[in-house]
Parts: structure tokens; C-alpha cells; sequence
């Protein structure tokens, strides 16, 4: 069922705040990745107000959905949503990336309550995703995992033995959303690696493929509810976004893959915030 | 010793195909290689909990971690060379860093794939395991340790690597008294001028060196330490002050494995001489393996011969 216009404007209005709070977060810190976590934000926020079946009062729940950010550098953007949620205290995302923080510059499943799987080293959260979806079937449980990733991830050749696997053993219960920014460390996918048609290549490997806008909360919700009907194969969703997405100076530029963010940029960026989207 | 000789995969196949038997939250994994390592076992018996992920080590590695964030008991099967080189990444970075409760079924290790030659030797799978936190590294030196390894790294939480030999190994130890414990090293043999200090399928050879030792009027205590990681320094420590000299054996490059555990906890705590014996610094090559053992200097002989010479360095 598509999003109740209230609620898509709930979600917005919850990805202008995440920016804001996020510019606010790594501008203190001096630290960190904010294009992917700004990219993300609406992929993010829509999987954990609208479509996961997760709660902070009972984080382990066996039977409650998984959500693996396997692009772990974004994990700012997920701190903030978590912490929103309940899963740790407000306060301790001033500690992020700090001595004796439990909020490690990536996501720590040992540290961090509400995280399940560490990531950082791009091309593992898919694998480790399909390894609980299958457990999920051996254990005859109905719940999803997702596994968020970004595009220039794809280049790590993991990823590719884990698109055939999760083929092989017909993993219908394994949801992937690609954060397509086009936008890599060291310059755009096309100048470093370009990826071709991502879709086709996923599609090459018996997935089936959804192509949709990664900042229309609509249509991420679209596209999950329609993952979720198809059986027999994995599913990617490839969402077209924009790295640094909100601030114009950071909007496709490589340099924000993370950089520490300036008075004079912060001053602009939360102007840009308050008024945007 | 008896003469009794079996394939040490053989028992760790049939041996988790019973704890598959008995816990079904035993999962097995393998990486195309499930006909030598003899996970295949497991799989004819629970085909629905067996994913043969094909030639893909590092996504069997971080499949196995996903499967344990659940619940499941996992264990992955490679050759130890490639559990070590190809699915390093998730090994650390999914399993020792969450400290999962996945097991390392590392196969062929050493010498022991002798004939496929050095791309398939695995020579610093110890040193690599060790120095993972929260990674308890066991080696395995005859079929009887095969099968109590395997079910105390089942029943164990937490990472294991489990080195395993290709190799036919006699039956050193009577499963009916062994009172198997990890962490625990094992005196096989009493003695007052020396300890050699064995693992794996190197524990023969040490006892054969002990021997021969014994007709040259030295006498040699053999101890084995089947676990690398934690190492038992307890037993290391009064081998050390009682004799007063060590020699370590392993089919392992002389940098990072045993010797090197060894000489850390002694060179802190009760300082004796030292020899370590193992592969130096070099790759091997194929051939029929107990010649292989012979000339990169893993035999008896080798022993015997650092034996007499860390003795003299006692005086």
C-alpha cells in the first residue's frame, strides 16, 4: 500500500532533521563521513519508521527484521536514526568516534546496541546478510534482512560471489537497496570504475531488479512492498541519489566523501537545510 | 603409539556429521572442497543445513558470520591456506572483531597437500589466527584429538580455527582416558633435559626424536600443545624451569607460529634457550610428503639434532 500522504510528510520532515542533526554531529566532531550519510538518508529513515519490524525495548528479538548497513562509513546517519528510535541514549552521539565511545567511525555489532552486523570493509554486509537470511528459512521465520549498500561497493569482488550465492539458494527474503550516488572516494564511479548498467549486471545473475528515485520516500516504500511479493529470486532496489544530497556545495563532490566540515560550510550548509527540501 | 593410522579429515568429517546429528543448529559450509576436506559428510547427512558456496572463500567466510549473528553454529571449510588468504577480510573483520561464534575448519595445513606444492602449503595460518583477538587457534595432531577437537570447538563460544592435516596420522592418544580440554597442553613423555614442545602432525615426530634421544643418554620431555591460542604458559613455564630448555616443532614457518607463542611467553617469564624448529623462512615445494618433512628439516632427525644443540646451550 503506497505511504499515506502524512506519513511521507512525517518522513520528510524526519530526513531534514537527520541532515540538519548530522551536519550539527560531524561539524562538532571534526570527523567522519557526511556525502554517503546524506545520501542515505531517506533510504534509511524510510526502512526504520516505515518498514522494519524493529524495536528498541526488544533489540533482540528473533524474530524482528535486519538491517546491515553494509556501506558502513554511513553509520552517522544510522546513529542518528537509532538514537531517535531509542536503541541507545541521545546524548552519546556527541561521543561518536571518541575514547570510550560506544559509537565506533563504524558500525561495531560488539559495541553497539541496535547495530547487528560490524561493517566498514566494503563487500561484507552482503554475504553476512544472505547468511541470516538463510538462517532465517533453516528456522522457518518470516522476517526480512536488508542490506544497504553503496554503489562504488560493488567494485569489492565479494560482492559478486555473494550476488551468485544468494541466487543459488533462492534467498527471496533478502532485500538490497544500492545507494547509486555515481560518487566514490577518489572521484565519480565513471572517472575510477565505472559500474555500467548495474541493474542489468544484478539482473545477469537471476535478481530481480527495481529501479527507483533514493530521496522519494514513496517510492522506497513502493519498492520494499513490491520486493516483498516477489519470491523465488533476491531482490535489488537500485536508488538513484545524490551523494552530500541537501547541501549544495557538497551535492556529487568526491571531496565530501569525508572531510572535516568548516565554520563558514557549516554556517551555509544549516541555512541551506532550513530552508530546503 | 600404535600402528593404527586414519585420515585425520576422515574423523573430522564423520565427527561433524554426528554433531550434526546432535545439535541442529549445526550448519556446515564449504568452498567447493567438501570431497578433501570431507565436510561432504556432513552434507549428504543434513543437506538442507549444508551450502556449498562453490570457489567463493571470503563469502562462505562472511556467509558463516551472518549465519551465527542468529544462532547457528557454523563451520567453515576451506583449505587452511585459503581460509587464511582468501577469506581473511570477514575472518577478521565479521568473526574475531564480534567476537562470533563461528568455527575455522582450516584443512591441509602445513606440508601436508604435499604433491599440489607451495601454492597450496599453508605456512602462516598460526601466525595470521593468533594474532586475531578473541580467535582460540587449535591444531590437531592425531585422529583421536581430530574428533575431541572438533566437538570441543562445537561446544566452545566463541571463534575457533581448527588446523587439521591432510595427512594419515597413527593414533597417539586412547579416547577412552584423554581428558581433552582447549587451552590445556598434554606431557606425553616425561623428562628432565629438555621439553620439546610439538603440535599438529609434528607431535609424532617429536616423540620419535624423544627416542632416539633416550639411546644418546638425553633425556627429553614431550609436551603437547594442541592449542596455540590461548596458550597453556602455565605448563610452558615448568617445562621451562624443570628442564631448562625448549624445543619447539611445527610445520609452520619459524616466524609467527608456535616457537614464536612459545618464545613470547618465556622470554617473559621463565627465560631458558630456545630452538625453534620449523619451516625457515622459505616455500616449499612438491613431492611425497615424508621426503617434503625431510628436507625442509621437519623429521625426527631435525629435532634430535636442535635437541642436542639447545642443550649444550644450557651449560
Amino acid at each position: 500500500m503506497s505511504l499515506r500522504n502524512e506519513n511521507r510528510k512525517h518522513l520528510e520532515g524526519l530526513c531534514r532533521k537527520f541532515r540538519q542533526d548530522l551536519i550539527k554531529l560531524l561539524h562538532g566532531i571534526q570527523t567522519g563521513h557526511p556525502g554517503g550519510s546524506l545520501s542515505s538518508a531517506e533510504i534509511m529513515t524510510t526502512l526504520y519508521y516505515e518498514k522494519l519490524n524493529v524495536n528498541a525495548k526488544n533489540a533482540k528479538d528473533e524474530n524482528r527484521d535486519r538491517f546491515i548497513l553494509g556501506k558502513g562509513h554511513a553509520a552517522p546517519m544510522l546513529y542518528l536514526i537509532l538514537a531517535d528510535l531509542g536503541f541507545f541514549p541521545k546524548e552519546d552521539l556527541v561521543t561518536l568516534r571518541q575514547l570510550d565511545s560506544h559509537l565506533q567511525g563504524h558500525p561495531s555489532a560488539k559495541t553497539t546496541n541496535g547495530i547487528e552486523l560490524s561493517t566498514g570493509p566494503l563487500g561484507l554486509g552482503l554475504p553476512a546478510g544472505l547468511g541470516i537470511a538463510l538462517a532465517a528459512k533453516l528456522d522457518k521465520k518470516d522476517y526480512t534482512t536488508y542490506v544497504l549498500m553503496g554503489d562504488g561497493e560493488l567494485q569489492e569482488g565479494i560482492v559478486w560471489e555473494a550476488v551468485m550465492s544468494a541466487s543459488k539458494f533462492k534467498a527471496d527474503n533478502l532485500i538490497v537497496i544500492i545507494d547509486n550516488n555515481g560518487v566514490q572516494l577518489d572521484g565519480t564511479l565513471e572517472e575510477i570504475m565505472p559500474m555500467g548498467d548495474i541493474g542489468a549486471k544484478w539482473a545477469a545473475f537471476g535478481w530481480n531488479v527495481l529501479h527507483i528515485d533514493g530521496h522519494d520516500v514513496g517510492a522506497i516504500s513502493d519498492a520494499v512492498d513490491t520486493a516483498k511479493t516477489l519470491k523465488g529470486k533476491p531482490t535489488v532496489i537500485v536508488a538513484r541519489t545524490v551523494k552530500g544530497k541537501g547541501v549544495s556545495f557538497m551535492e556529487g563532490k568526491s571531496a565530501w566523501h569525508g572531510k572535516p566540515i568548516g565554520k563558514d560550510e557549516y554556517v551555509t550548509a544549516m541555512s541551506e537545510l532550513e530552508v530546503a527540501l | 603409539m600404535t600402528a593404527v593410522k586414519r585420515a585425520i579429515r576422515d574423523v573430522y568429517g564423520d565427527t561433524l556429521a554426528q554433531l550434526g546429528s546432535e545439535n541442529k543448529n549445526i550448519i556446515a559450509l564449504d568452498a567447493d572442497v567438501g570431497s578433501s576436506s570431507k565436510s561432504i559428510v556432513f552434507g549428504k547427512a543434513f543437506p538442507e543445513r549444508y551450502f556449498n558456496v562453490g570457489i567463493a572463500e571470503a563469502n562462505m567466510v562472511a556467509m558463516a558470520a551472518g549465519f551465527a549473528t542468529t544462532g547457528k553454529i557454523p563451520f567453515a571449510n576451506t583449505f587452511a591456506a585459503f581460509m587464511v588468504l582468501r577469506a581473511g577480510d570477514p575472518v577478521r573483520s565479521l568473526i574475531a572483531y564480534t567476537n562470533l561464534n563461528v568455527k575455522l575448519a582450516g584443512t591441509y595445513a602445513g606440508l601436508s597437500d604435499s604433491y599440489d606444492g607451495a601454492s597450496h602449503h599453508s605456512i602462516a595460518d598460526i601466525a595470521f589466527m593468533r594474532s586475531m583477538p578473541n580467535m582460540t587457534v587449535i591444531s590437531i595432531s592425531d585422529p583421536v584429538e581430530a574428533e575431541l577437537a572438533t566437538r570441543a570447538a562445537a561446544s566452545y563460544m566463541g571463534p575457533v580455527y581448527l588446523r587439521l592435516s591432510r595427512a594419515e596420522a597413527p593414533v597417539i592418544f586412547d579416547k577412552k582416558t584423554y581428558d581433552y580440554k582447549i587451552g590445556k597442553g598434554v606431557t606425553l613423555v616425561d623428562g628432565s633435559d629438555l621439553t620439546i614442545v610439538a603440535t599438529g602432525y609434528m607431535l609424532v615426530k617429536a616423540l620419535e626424536a624423544a627416542e632416539l634421544l633416550a639411546k644418546k643418554g638425553i633425556s627429553a620431555r614431550v609436551v603437547n600443545i594442541h592449542t596455540i591460542k590461548p596458550i597453556d604458559r602455565e605448563l610452558l613455564v615448568e617445562c621451562a624451569r624443570q628442564t631448562g630448555a625448549i624445543v619447539t616443532v611445527e610445520e609452520h614457518n619459524v616466524f609467527g607460529g608456535l616457537g614464536s607463542a612459545v618464545a613470547e611467553v618465556l622470554a617473559m617469564h621463565q627465560p631458558v634457550p630456545i630452538e625453534i624448529v620449523g619451516i625457515e623462512d622459505t616455500f616449499a615445494e612438491s613431492g611425497d610428503y615424508e621426503k617434503l618433512l625431510g628436507k625442509y628439516g621437519l623429521q625426527a632427525a631435525n629435532v634430535v639434532a636442535r635437541a642436542e644443540k639447545v642443550v649444550k646451550r644450557k651449560k
